[in-house]
């Protein structure tokens, strides 16, 4: 069963081939027999999963389902779930069980889908390795010496070892894409306001947008249907309908306008990864798109500009987490000062940190102009940028990461080429714009990634251009040979 | 050295809507602790902040009344300090872009002079919780009912030149919110909160001396203190040779005296930016003009009126317009008595208030409501009865004893003003008392006021003043 698609699944329901129950029974006995290699799950929630999956049964039997009622999902560790413990891959949230359901999640429930777990992902969404979790590193399916990317690096390796047809993630920098790249499967960050930012734990706040790890462009468009929509509970939601993404999915690409930037074709490049990108290009040519070069000048500022803007939001949204509401408290203080220091300093890991002690810095007084300000300018530079190119093109792309799936320790210690690795992705959430990362082929039994962007609220083209090409080729139907059975 | 006060408030005014400024848990004031905080003013993991219009309203409609620029884009942005009562680690405020501009407010002094003081501006805020040091042993609690609670901070001029002009200034803007209707003015319950920025300088110079900063001072009276205080220190210090140093002060009424809280050395660097969680707030120039068509007729307006229209004094027109409450219950009153403008001041100003001193009510809590005391002012106003039994009457209907009419029929109050009845009566006080008839008559005038006070006695205090004068002139001078 785990090989199908979700539409395949769900047709399946419907034909009573299968009850939600026994597919939920399925991927859970999954989890348990393979997720001790992977540790893509921080918490496994099997009797509620069951509870779910037999009233979506009963929804089944009396025909009140909707088209995704009875699926199973993992949701990312960093959407708030009523009675279920939301950690965001840190030890400051190990014991919190939040009291309420983030928009997201509410949405799944609602269309009747069977939270199988919690995915493992980078303490606060904030790493590219899914090394940075209290609760270990996630491993990629692809190759357990590798790291499966980050920051939603759970939901990437849950997903591309068939532990969950389909999972949430969150992209702050490059959190969606990145993984999926790196794992072999699909992943979408819609446009910034999208997906309802309520309950989903902030990192940077206008950065941070969830959205869809799944096998395919078409399970993509299913759940990202589900889950986008506007919510009033967050000002920065957008007050748009939004599309049936499936109807679309087949569209001609006949005349499609891409654009690939000279910037991401460069030294810092991996010509493996080049290659990859090349044939999967002249995919796209051999449908009839014309490709053209193009420019985004400013790409370079990209990584500078997003590690003064992220930590500055993180540094000022991890404050509540001081030990006097919940969350971890450091044992017997001394006094106030020692409770915060103790508390703080227990239970946050070096990566958050590091981030809040660069962005408490960026916006100090003195400071604040050289660092904020000036990212915030370049911020507009690189947005301006993007919105010169979609007058010429309909879509960018290019590699979603420099290279493949580096080996789990091989750039812990090295912050900054950590934060390389994003350099193709970040851009893309400074200007807020929808992306998606399609796999496209091989490196060394390493998956590659083809990154697709588009413009403002252009997800359904983006589903559409991802479709066509999976359409053309199964690099997206392949599981890594230890989770096939 | 002649030295010169130089004040500047920041005025905390708590805005009266439902519910909190980012959240939807009520605002009500006394409940049990942390049973009005709901997930966003706990500041739980992936809370979101979403502005309440009304706040906005009200801030505008406080911007209008001051004659301020409303600003058509205005951002929130975050200030960050640990606190264990501010659960998000940091307020969300205004800080660079406040949605009111400079504006001002005219006060009155003691010498019937007046003058403007420049607003600053004013910009919306949550308040934060309380924390609690009683009663926890050693510990401290929090209570976070008053979190998300909107505010507007009100920041004005250094325009202030002594302590007594500060809380005129003070008086006046809490009459204005009032007026507005956006806040209570409740001091005690902390609705109407005041800092005081004090620096003193030798009188006419154009320069600032270094200011020190009073926090939170909870009534007019110990505003007024704890600025004369501060600005006798500042004075002292000077004239003994030393400085002022840049601090934050608390005023402890207790002792009647400042002391020290902290220094610039341990001020903080709050890291504003703007909260990326709130889009900037864009006040379209439309919505504004349907706004400023609601506002209330202003106590400066409402003051120039009363004296135009009613013929009172300043005084009498600044005491009656001092609340709107009042204002209003004059203008019924005057109305119910059929436009005894003057009585109607008289009353109000006079037994009226007198009676709600005295019984701690207010104006919208009285016994005695605008049509009754109106009535009663009508059988002044056509004789029915005197002003002296109109205070019985009136005492009678603040004990609840029915209205005007009602009671001078009971106790047979209406007064006499038939000639053969008041004369009947004459005739017996003159009979009575021959010998006073006799010195009267023989040039000690001021007996008159003996044979009145007999007549009332007689006549159980009913006898028309007037009247009796003249018919009691007539006898004795016959």
């Amino acid at each position: 069963m785990h090989d199908k698609s979700i539409s395949e699944l769900a047709a399946g329901l419907r034909a009573r081939e299968f009850s939600s129950v026994e597919l939920t029974r399925h991927y859970l006995q999954r989890i348990a027999r393979y997720d001790g290699r992977l540790n893509s799950y921080i918490t496994v929630c099997e009797e509620r999963a069951l509870e779910q999956a037999a009233a979506a049964d009963r929804a089944l039997a009396a025909g009140d389902a909707v088209s995704l009622t009875g699926i199973p999902l993992a949701q990312k560790d960093i959407f708030c779930t009523d009675g279920v413990k939301t950690s965001c891959g840190s030890r400051m949230l190990d014991n919190f069980i939040a009291p309420y359901d983030a928009g997201v999640v509410e949405r799944c429930d609602a269309a009747g889908m069977v939270m199988l777990g919690k995915t493992n992902m980078d303490e606060f969404a904030m790493g590219s390795s899914n090394e940075t979790s209290w609760y270990g590193p996630v491993r990629n399916p692809w190759d357990t010496d590798a790291v499966p990317g980050g920051s939603s690096g759970g939901s990437a390796a849950a997903v591309a070892a068939c532990l969950a047809p389909v999972a949430t993630g969150t992209d702050t920098g490059g959190s969606i894409r990145q993984p999926a790249a790196l794992c072999g499967i699909t992943g979408i960050k819609p446009t910034y306001g999208r997906v309802s930012r309520w309950g989903m734990i902030a990192f940077a706040s206008s950065l941070d947008q969830g959205g869809v790890m799944a096998r395919s462009a078409e399970d993509a468009a299913l759940l990202l249907k589900v889950i986008a929509g506007f919510d009033e509970r967050d000002s920065t939601s957008a007050d748009r309908d939004v599309p049936d993404y499936s109807a679309a999915l087949n569209r001609d690409l006949a005349g499609l306008r891409i654009g690939l930037p000279r910037e991401y074709f460069t030294d810092g490049l991996d010509t493996g990864v080049a290659r990859v990108i090349e044939e999967a290009i002249s995919e796209y040519r051999k449908m009839g798109a014309e490709v053209r070069e193009i420019s985004l000048p400013n790409t370079e500022l990209a990584v500078p500009t997003y590690y003064v803007i992220a930590p500055a939001e993180c540094s000022s949204n991890l404050s509540r987490f001081d030990g006097v509401r919940f969350g971890y408290r450091c044992s017997d203080p001394a006094d106030l000062e020692d409770l915060y220091k103790r508390s703080r300093g227990e239970g946050f890991g070096a990566e958050v940190k590091r981030r809040i002690m660069v962005g408490t810095y960026a916006l100090s007084a003195g400071y604040y102009d050289a660092y904020y300000l000036k990212a915030q300018q370049l911020r507009r530079l690189i947005r301006d940028d993007f919105a010169r190119a979609f007058e010429e093109v309909d879509v960018i792309m290019g590699p979603t990461s420099p290279t493949v799936a580096f080996n789990l320790g091989e750039k812990s210690d090295d912050p900054v080429a950590m934060y390389l690795s994003d350099i193709y992705t970040i851009a893309v959430n400074l200007a807020g714009l929808p992306g998606i990362s399609v796999p496209a082929g091989f490196v060394s039994g390493r998956p590659v990634g083809l990154q697709i962007i588009g413009n403002y609220f252009a997800e359904e083209r983006l589903l559409n251009v991802a479709y066509r090409f999976q359409q053309a080729t199964d690099w997206h139907r392949r599981i890594p040979e230890e989770f096939r059975g | 050295m002649e030295w010169e006060a130089v004040i500047g408030l920041e005025i905390h005014a708590q805005l009266a809507t439902r519910s909190k400024i980012f959240s939807g848990a009520s605002t009500a004031y006394g409940a049990e602790p942390n049973t009005q905080a709901c997930a966003v003013d706990l500041g739980l993991p992936g809370v979101l902040p979403v502005l309440n219009r009304e706040a906005v309203r009200m801030a505008c409609l406080f911007g209008l009344a001051i004659d301020a620029e409303i600003a058509p884009r205005s951002v929130f942005a975050r200030k960050n300090y640990f606190y264990p009562d501010l659960p998000k680690g940091y307020q969300i405020s205004q800080y660079e872009l406040p949605i009111v501009g400079r504006g001002r407010l005219t006060i009155e002094l003691d010498d019937g002079e007046s003058k403007t003081i420049g607003i600053t501006r004013a910009h919306l805020e949550e308040d934060a919780g309380k924390s609690l040091h009683e009663d926890f042993h050693g510990m401290t609690g929090v209570d976070l009912n008053r979190a998300g609670t909107p505010l507007l901070e009100i920041v004005s001029e250094p325009d202030l030149r002594s302590a007594k002009e500060a809380t005129a200034y003070m008086k006046k803007l809490r009459s204005l919110v009032r007026y507005l209707e956006i806040c209570d003015g409740n001091m005690q319950e902390g609705s109407f909160r005041c800092d005081a920025n004090v620096s003193v300088r030798p009188r006419g110079s154009d320069g600032f001396g270094t200011r020190t900063e009073i926090k939170n001072v909870n009534s007019f009276r110990f505003v007024e203190r704890a600025i004369q205080f501060e600005i006798d220190r500042q004075i002292d210090l000077l004239e003994g040779g030393g400085e002022v140093v840049q601090e934050t002060r608390l005023y402890d009424a207790a002792k009647g005296e400042t002391r020290p809280m902290r220094s610039k050395e341990e001020a903080m660097d709050y890291r504003y930016f703007p909260d990326p969680d709130l889009l900037p707030l864009v006040i379209e120039s439309r919505w504004l003009e349907e706004l400023r068509a609601t506002l209330p007729e202003l106590p400066d307006a409402k003051r120039e009126r009363f004296m135009y229209e009613y013929g009172l004094s300043a005084y009498e027109a600044t005491v009656l317009t001092a609340t709107r409450e009042l204002a209003d219950f004059y203008e019924a009153v005057e109305r119910e008595s059929g436009g005894e403008t003057r009585l109607a001041a008289n009353w109000v100003m006079g037994e009226f208030s007198a009676a709600l001193n005295s019984d701690n009510l207010e104006v919208t809590t009285t016994p005695v409501n605008a049509s009754m005391l109106g009535g009663l002012i009508r059988r002044i106003a056509d004789e029915t009865i005197s002003g002296k039994i109109a205070k019985q009457v009136f005492e009678a209907m603040w004990r609840g004893e029915g209205d005007a009419d009602s009671i001078i029929e009971r106790r047979g109050l209406r007064q006499i003003t038939d000639s053969g009845e008041l004369e009947r009566a004459i005739d017996q006080v003159l009979a009575a008392n021959p010998e006073q008839v006799e010195q009267y008559r023989n040039g000690k005038e001021k007996l008159l006021g003996f044979f009145v006070g007999q007549v009332m006695k007689a006549t159980g205090g009913k006898a028309n003043p007037a009247r009796l004068n003249q018919l009691l002139k007539e006898r004795l001078n016959s």
